[in-house]
């Protein structure tokens, strides 16, 4: 009995070490970690033409599972697309690699000011894949007006109709926001105010609950009235539904950025760095902002896009729809980029988003 | 003839050390060990504010599984009632749904529910708000079902019925016929043979039925988020914010896990007492 548990054991680890063996050989692989909906695919299978590296894209659903699942081990990522917090956490965490540019020549192609931001300063881990902003997404046939205002999600006057957004960090920003303090503040003062003004309006019944993509089917529906979201899911919704309407408030909000980073632990960091290369082409950045609506941080591309718009749909751009992906100047100069939060501040969002769930 | 027999379970005996044992093993020692590393009780400590979180949980679980049991009893016993090509028919049908994923299902509830959703369409459709509202004077547009916790509980109760019904089903048509005809024999009405007989024959299923609903309910964090808007934390949403949300915490994760199963067990060995020796049952 113990012997035949024993050589089954063996069999066990020898199929393992087969099977995670087998993948490294003969042929090139990358493994690409990203959002859901956050790619053309039609690019993927044109590095894999062009290179020959395969491309293994897998999805997460925020950046704290992301990060979940990397600190419990068990993932093959090379590559993955984390939010500006995340990517400090991360480097802080000796995670990522330093990247070598050399195999990135289309780095160039970046605006300059998409480079050296607070979460890489110096740049030596990150490239950017995407930016944009934090905003009100309304419907004015339902709201009966327009909104300026983060004070929208925490009015009674909306009650029922606002869908708040499922995760602290945002949730308690746009409260920060709407009080006037940062949104990267470490002061449990305003931290709890902030968390206060959003237990009250849960408490008199403003929300209809906590959600995330969920807020696609029913901002499109018009089952909810007010939310706040991520200015390129709002043009995808925008699509469905042409009566939504984006606002970035006037109280100033949060502006992130998306970058392509590579792990420590990556197996393929050449072939890696030939996908961010390929990402960073003028030609993928436009195919991928047309697919994903969110606006790429390369210069010529940003430009070009209302032309290649027009051509691949037959129709101008509306520029207040283009104003909204890249959000510009004036509107930037009021937002804020998160930053990593010490580790006693993001205790208190998470205990005060469980006594949230709670109450 | 023994040991041969033992060779054969070795496989699952294997299966079951690797992937029920083992992660059972790992729960245990997450949970007394601290973030830094080192024996802990630390994480044991904060569960006391979480206290509302495990009696909602279990409230609501118990409600589900009280409406499933109120459900698939009678459904179970006129199913097994029935012709066997009528029982194979209403088998599948139990079943069918099962075909489809569970997320998918909660997910259609959701746009049933909603204040705009399916349901309330039809009852406007049908002029039910304008009838409630010039009888009782009422400004209703929809009714709000969405994000409650009653739509919480229905996604329990029909997502996890057939789970219900199945072994409640299949003790009673196991059942022996000629018990039911001796109880006749000796003079029971219909009822006193079903209270009599086929009642305590059938504990076993009833047992596993309310174990394989309970256990699911108490656990459940895709139903609240989606049916229940996350507007009321239960325990399968803590857990899951300690392994995949900002908190990222698996220790804590880990002891809230493991106080969740040792209740969850304590409540199944006090049923079993008074299923008076049907643990088999249970633990099927």
């Amino acid at each position: 009995m113990k012997k035949t548990f024993a050589v089954l054991l063996a069999l066990t680890m020898a199929l393992t070490l087969c099977l995670t063996g087998c993948g490294g050989g003969g042929e090139r692989i990358v493994n690409v970690c990203g959002w859901g909906e956050n790619i053309d695919p039609e690019l993927i299978s044109q590095f894999e033409q062009e290179t020959g590296i395969k491309v293994n894209y897998q999805t997460a659903e925020s950046n704290e599972t992301m990060y979940a699942l990397i600190k419990q081990g068990g993932t093959d990522y090379d590559v993955i697309v984390p939010s500006d917090y995340m990517i400090g956490q991360m480097i802080e965490e000796g995670l990522l690699a330093e990247l070598n540019y050399d195999n990135i020549p289309n780095f160039e192609l970046i605006d300059s000011q998409y480079k050296n931001l607070s979460y890489d300063p110096e740049n030596k881990y990150t490239v950017p894949y995407t930016w944009g902003t934090l905003g009100i997404i309304y419907n004015p046939t339902i709201t009966g007006g327009e909104i300026d205002s983060w004070s929208a999600l925490f009015d009674a006057k909306y009650a029922g109709q606002v869908g708040m957004i499922g995760n602290p960090r945002d949730a308690i920003g746009a409260a920060l926001l709407y009080l006037g303090y940062s949104v990267n503040t470490t002061s449990e003062a305003e931290i709890r105010e902030a968390y206060q003004l959003i237990a009250d309006a849960k408490a008199s019944g403003v929300y209809q609950g906590f959600f995330m993509d969920q807020l696609y089917d029913k901002m499109e529906a018009g089952e909810t009235a007010v939310c706040t979201y991520y200015a390129g899911d709002f043009l995808s919704m925008h699509e469905n539904n042409p009566d939504l309407r984006f606002v970035v408030p006037k109280e100033g909000s949060n502006w992130f950025v998306d970058a392509m980073c590579v792990l420590a632990s990556a197996e393929h960091k050449e072939e890696a760095e030939a996908w961010i290369n390929f990402i960073c082409k003028t030609d993928s950045c436009l195919a991928n902002m047309d697919f994903i609506w969110y606006a790429s941080p390369n210069a010529e591309a940003l430009e070009q896009y209302p032309a290649y718009y027009e051509e691949v749909n037959g129709e101008p751009m509306d520029p207040a729809l283009y104003a909204v992906m890249a959000a510009p100047a004036d509107v930037l100069a009021n937002c804020e980029a998160y930053v990593n939060l010490p580790a006693e501040t993001l205790a208190l969002y998470t205990d005060l988003w469980v006594e949230l769930g709670i109450g | 003839m023994k040991n041969k027999r033992s060779l054969f379970a070795v496989p699952y005996v294997g299966w079951m050390a690797l992937f029920v044992v083992a992660p059972i093993v790992m729960v245990v020692i997450y949970a007394f060990t601290a973030a830094g590393g080192g024996l802990t009780l630390e994480n044991f400590s904060r569960m006391g504010s979480y206290a509302v979180v495990f009696t909602r949980s279990f409230h609501l679980a118990l409600i589900a599984t009280a409406i499933c049991l109120l459900i698939g009893y009678p459904v179970a016993y006129m199913i097994s009632r029935e012709g066997p090509g009528l029982q194979r028919v209403a088998m599948m049908l139990v079943m069918l749904p099962m075909w489809m994923n569970f997320l998918l299902r909660t997910y259609s509830w959701m746009s049933i529910l909603e204040n705009t959703g399916l349901l309330n369409r039809f009852f406007s459709a049908i002029g039910l708000f304008k009838l409630l509202n010039t009888v009782f004077g009422t400004d209703l547009e929809y009714f709000a079902m969405i994000n409650t916790k009653g739509a919480v509980v229905l996604g329990m109760v029909y997502n996890y019925l057939p789970f219900m019904i199945l072994p409640i089903y299949s003790v009673i048509a196991k059942m022996d016929g000629s018990l039911l005809e001796a109880a006749r024999d000796l003079g029971a009405n219909s009822f006193g043979v079903f209270r009599k007989v086929i009642l305590p024959l059938s504990l076993p299923g009833v047992l596993s039925g309310v174990t394989m609903v309970f256990v699911p309910s108490v656990s459940t964090f895709a139903i609240s988020k989606l049916l229940g808007g996350s507007n009321e934390l239960l325990l399968g949403d803590l857990i899951e914010q300690q392994f995949l949300g900002t908190a990222y915490n698996p220790y804590l994760g880990s002891a809230i896990a493991l106080v969740m199963m040792v209740i969850v067990v304590v409540c199944m060995a006090l049923m079993n007492r008074f299923g008076e020796g049907e643990e088999q049952a249970v633990m099927l």
